[in-house]
């Protein structure tokens, strides 16, 4: 942690975006985290993305629920719409605001605590109904704020940082999203920007609910000898089935991949989705596989990154409940209250 | 790349920019941090033991600090490190009890300096210490040399010469003014042990055109001129002048004919604005007190009537480039231009000269009529003559006089005792951790994002009634410690520690110029292409680390860093530190 705010001054070469904003515009205010926290780079991978989308902050909700995690999205996108939520209950005001607002891109962003424990049911129901957004875990394991007791997303077997062994079975989000319907699943770690980036990318500009597993260590309760959840552990059992570039639709340079290791997928906005094969055959359209391929790698002690499902001809929410296009802040007041005459007319038709 | 080996002394020495530009190696951040302190004699001891004169450099240095400030590349303008300076002397206490004390017993060699200006001095000032006999030989009556002859008062009074001159006599120098050196042979025929010459560049350049003999009695020499000012032999000059030239001499003509009467005076350069040579300072000066500068035109006739100056005829002319950028000034066909004037101040260059030394002595001169020297020990071909300043490789500024003083001082050292001068006193260097806490270091590492604040000056009614009276006053204390603030402390080195490092992303993350990048290592250049934030400026090093569990590299792009240490503030591990760097320029009687 920090107390200064870090200083406005910049090079005068720094690079800028297509809206003229620089990576330092997607920041927020100075993050008050433990110093190496995992949940900082996930923050700067957010930021990352944002910049390389050319996203207009004003366009973007945050929404989090209670935890370290859930402070973050003070620290970036600080010209962005933000709601702080109730413990484990982001995902119900998230799927609110999406009904009220579709013109929003919905940044998800919470906890192992705040989604496998006290928000799973909330965690569910909004993957199962297809809310349009990006729902980021920031996966450390244990409870960091309340100093270091094991989370439900903790691995069988793991050691805490006092030596007691973890007896509980975990609870695979990835995998869970994947059986709940999310459209778009991934997971990644927050060591690793080069795969983060791109699968926030990926996530953003995907239509439908897209799930991202992130792991961030815990280096204050949850990064020493014995945890399965510690820069050094992940980077050991680390095991990608591919690696992503997404590449939007203005773009002209199409990058030259060997034949046979790239899979393309074009999401519903035009974007493509560039899937470089990494070792094994691995295929991100089979859910059924993937579902196979986490449970069987993690029997084995490793933990599956990348982009584990994709489905770009999935329907989100607003399609299933065939729902108004227009934000109901611009519908009117004529329109949103249409008179007793019109509720005459609706109570007939149920009589 | 290879990994950067910070024991060098060069590479953290070449982070802090402005004490690397320095001629003399000020170190410049840790003296502006002890004004910032309010411990001004501290500071300007930091000066006077790296460049001698604090209270006439913080006035009229040159500054090659400033163009190279990394503030000037993250900020509009670089600190004022110049003004800082006179801060220091202006506010300082008597300060004779901290120089240090020549030794009582004399190592029995006798030197002989010859000119009385800054690189004499120095070379008297770093020899005198270590218990040499040193005699300055001057003509003038008092001490200073061109610091007193060619500087107006109103930028740098008497009294400050008056003192710095002083503190280097205090230490048993002894100085022998009104002495006209006629010859060196004379001089070697003594049993000198070595020679110094810091006899300057003395001749000013002439315009030898038509009308020049014609007018001679309103035609003058600029640096000629401004010594006759300075001595109090002018004291008056026509209502129209012209001065020619554009480099500082030039400005310094313009601003004194302003103050002995000249109501029209005009500058005019063959160059254009820019390309100009005064510095850019300077040049606001002359524009801020009225005085006009004309670009793009050369003097090509003085005009006259009845032996009477009435003007000088230019030609117009515009500038033209060739292929490889060379300059050249094109006649743009247009008329003449007249301009009448009742003075001409000719200030468009400075020459060496040496009448007084015999070509047939065995020194050698090259075919611009300077010494043949050797350019680091600045020995002649006669072994026992060294040269410095001004007399040494041409016209260049006192901050270069006086780092010139201690390498030949360095020189004669080693000369005098036998030892081979190549074999010179090597720069040692400090690293020392400024960790006071978790968040505390003991600089203030919060970066200031305030502006450079203005010198104050007089009004210009005020400053233009007398030649002597000094026109910049100088900051306040409250401007100068805002001014410090500005201060990058680019010698509190960031130190990267590989083994400690856990790869977290932490500082990549944080840092506000986004400097840092870990990547595969690869070719420099390639390597550039692939940071974090465009590296452009091949001037700046990469700081490059290995050693990483990943196999990685860390390479941190020196350009733009702040050193505001978030980077460290960040790290879990303690991998990354903020360091204070001090580098010991080695003076005469370090040992090898």
């Amino acid at each position: 942690m920090t107390y200064l705010a870090k200083p406005k001054l910049l090079a005068a070469d720094a690079p800028r975006n297509a809206l003229g904003f620089t990576r330092r515009d997607y920041e927020g205010a100075i993050s008050t985290l433990c110093a190496g926290c995992g949940h900082d780079s996930i923050s700067a991978a957010v930021v990352q993305a944002c910049f390389d989308l050319d996203i207009e902050p004003h366009k973007v909700a945050k929404l989090s629920g209670i935890g370290c995690s859930s402070k973050t999205p003070d620290y970036f996108l600080g010209n962005s719409h933000g709601f702080n939520s109730v413990h484990g209950r982001m995902p119900s005001v998230l799927t609110g605001a999406a009904l009220a607002n579709r013109n929003l891109l919905y940044l998800g962003v919470s906890g192992d605590g705040d989604s496998a424990s006290i928000g799973i049911g909330q965690f569910a129901h909004a993957m199962r109904r297809g809310v349009n957004m990006t729902y980021i875990v920031e996966n450390n394991g244990v409870y960091g704020l309340t100093k270091g007791q094991f989370s439900a997303t903790a691995d069988k077997g793991t050691k805490s940082k006092k030596g007691v062994i973890n007896s509980d079975n975990p609870i695979d989000l990835a995998a869970l999203a994947l059986q709940l319907g999310a459209t778009y699943v991934a997971r990644s770690f927050s060591g690793d920007k080069e795969q983060l980036v791109p699968l926030i990318k990926g996530a953003l500009r995907h239509g439908g609910p897209a799930f991202i597993d992130v792991i961030s260590p815990c280096v204050t309760f949850n990064n020493h000898n014995g945890s399965t959840k510690s820069y050094d552990y992940v980077r050991e059992h680390n095991t990608a089935v591919n690696r992503l570039d997404v590449i939007l639709p203005k773009a002209q340079i199409e990058a030259s991949y060997p034949p046979g290791s790239l899979r393309r997928v074009v999401q519903h906005d035009g974007s493509i989705l560039h899937l470089r094969k990494v070792g094994v055959d691995y295929d991100p359209s089979d859910r059924i596989g993937a579902m196979n391929h986490l449970q069987e790698r993690q029997a084995l002690g490793e933990i599956v990154t990348g982009l584990l499902y994709v489905d770009s001809s999935g329907q989100d929410m607003h399609t299933h409940l065939n729902t108004v296009e227009k934000p109901l802040n611009q519908l009117g007041d004529a329109y949103l209250c249409p008179g007793s005459k019109a509720l005459e007319a609706l109570n007939a038709m149920l009589r | 790349m290879k990994p950067t080996d910070i024991s060098n002394p060069d590479f953290l020495h070449k982070v802090v920019d402005c004490q690397w530009a320095c001629p003399a190696h000020t170190p410049v951040p840790e003296y502006i941090r002890q004004i910032a302190a309010g411990d001004f004699s501290t500071a300007y001891m930091i000066n006077w033991n790296s460049n001698v004169f604090p209270g006439i450099l913080g006035r009229v240095c040159d500054r090659p600090c400033e163009p190279a400030c990394r503030r000037g590349r993250v900020d509009k303008e670089p600190v004022a490190i110049c003004r800082l300076k006179r801060v220091a002397a202006d506010f300082k206490d008597d300060i004779r009890d901290r120089l240090p004390r020549p030794p009582e017993k004399k190592n029995g060699k006798r030197i002989a300096c010859i000119g009385g200006g800054p690189a004499s001095l120095t070379v008297a000032r770093d020899l005198a210490v270590q218990g040499y006999q040193v005699t300055v030989f001057d003509s003038g009556s008092s001490s200073g040399g061109m610091m007193r002859s060619q500087i107006p008062k109103f930028r740098l009074p008497d009294s400050v010469i008056d003192e710095e001159c002083g503190y280097v006599e205090h230490l048993g120098v002894e100085l022998r003014q009104n002495h006209w050196i006629g010859s060196l042979r004379e001089v070697l025929a003594s049993d000198w042990d070595a020679v110094f010459v810091g006899t300057g560049a003395p001749r000013g350049r002439d315009a030898d055109l038509p009308g020049r003999n014609q007018a001679a009695a309103h035609i003058h020499v600029g640096i000629d001129w401004l010594a006759n000012v300075a001595f109090g032999h002018v004291t008056s000059i026509g209502k129209r002048v012209i001065v020619l030239g554009g480099g500082n001499t030039a400005m310094d003509c313009c601003r004194s004919a302003r103050r002995l009467g000249g109501e029209d005076v005009r500058v005019v350069v063959r160059s254009g604005f820019e390309e100009m040579k005064a510095s850019p300072w300077e040049k606001e000066d002359a524009l801020h007190e009225g005085i006009p500068i004309h670009n793009f035109l050369v003097q090509k006739a003085f005009t006259h009537d009845h032996g009477r100056l009435t003007g000088v005829q230019f030609e117009k002319v515009r500038a033209e480039y060739d292929d490889k950028g060379r300059r050249s000034l094109v006649p743009t066909g247009e008329p003449d231009v007249h301009m009448e004037c009742d003075d001409v101040l000719i200030a468009i260059g400075q020459e060496n000269a040496f009448p007084w030394i015999e070509r047939d002595i065995g020194l050698e001169f090259d075919r611009w009529g300077l010494p043949v020297l050797d350019a680091q020990t600045l020995q002649s071909t006669l072994p026992r003559v060294f040269f410095g300043g001004d007399a040494a490789l041409g016209p260049k500024n006192i901050i270069t006089a006086v780092a010139q003083g201690h390498e030949a001082a360095i020189s004669i050292d080693l000369f005098c005792r036998g030892l081979p001068l190549t074999q010179r006193p090597a720069p040692t260097m400090n690293l020392v951790s400024q960790k006071m806490g978790i968040h505390e270091w003991s600089y203030d590492n919060q970066v200031s994002e305030e502006a450079r604040r203005k010198v104050p000056v007089k009004s210009i009614e005020e400053a233009l009634k007398d030649i002597k009276s000094e026109f910049e006053l100088g900051y306040d204390f409250k401007l100068a410690c805002a001014e410090t603030a500005r201060c990058l402390n680019c010698d509190v080195a960031t130190v990267f520690k590989p083994k400690l490092c856990i790869e977290c992303d932490a500082c990549v993350d944080i840092c506000p110029t986004e400097c840092i990048t870990f990547t595969r290592n690869g070719e420099e250049d390639e390597l550039r292409g692939r940071l974090k934030a465009p590296s452009h400026n091949a001037e700046q090093a990469l700081y490059l680390a290995e050693g990483l569990k990943t196999g990685r590299v860390m390479v941190k792009d020196e350009n733009v860093c702040l050193h505001c240490g978030m980077c460290a503030e960040r790290c879990p591990t303690g991998a990354w530190d903020m360091q204070k760097f001090q580098v010991n320029i080695a003076q005469a009687g370090a040992e090898a």
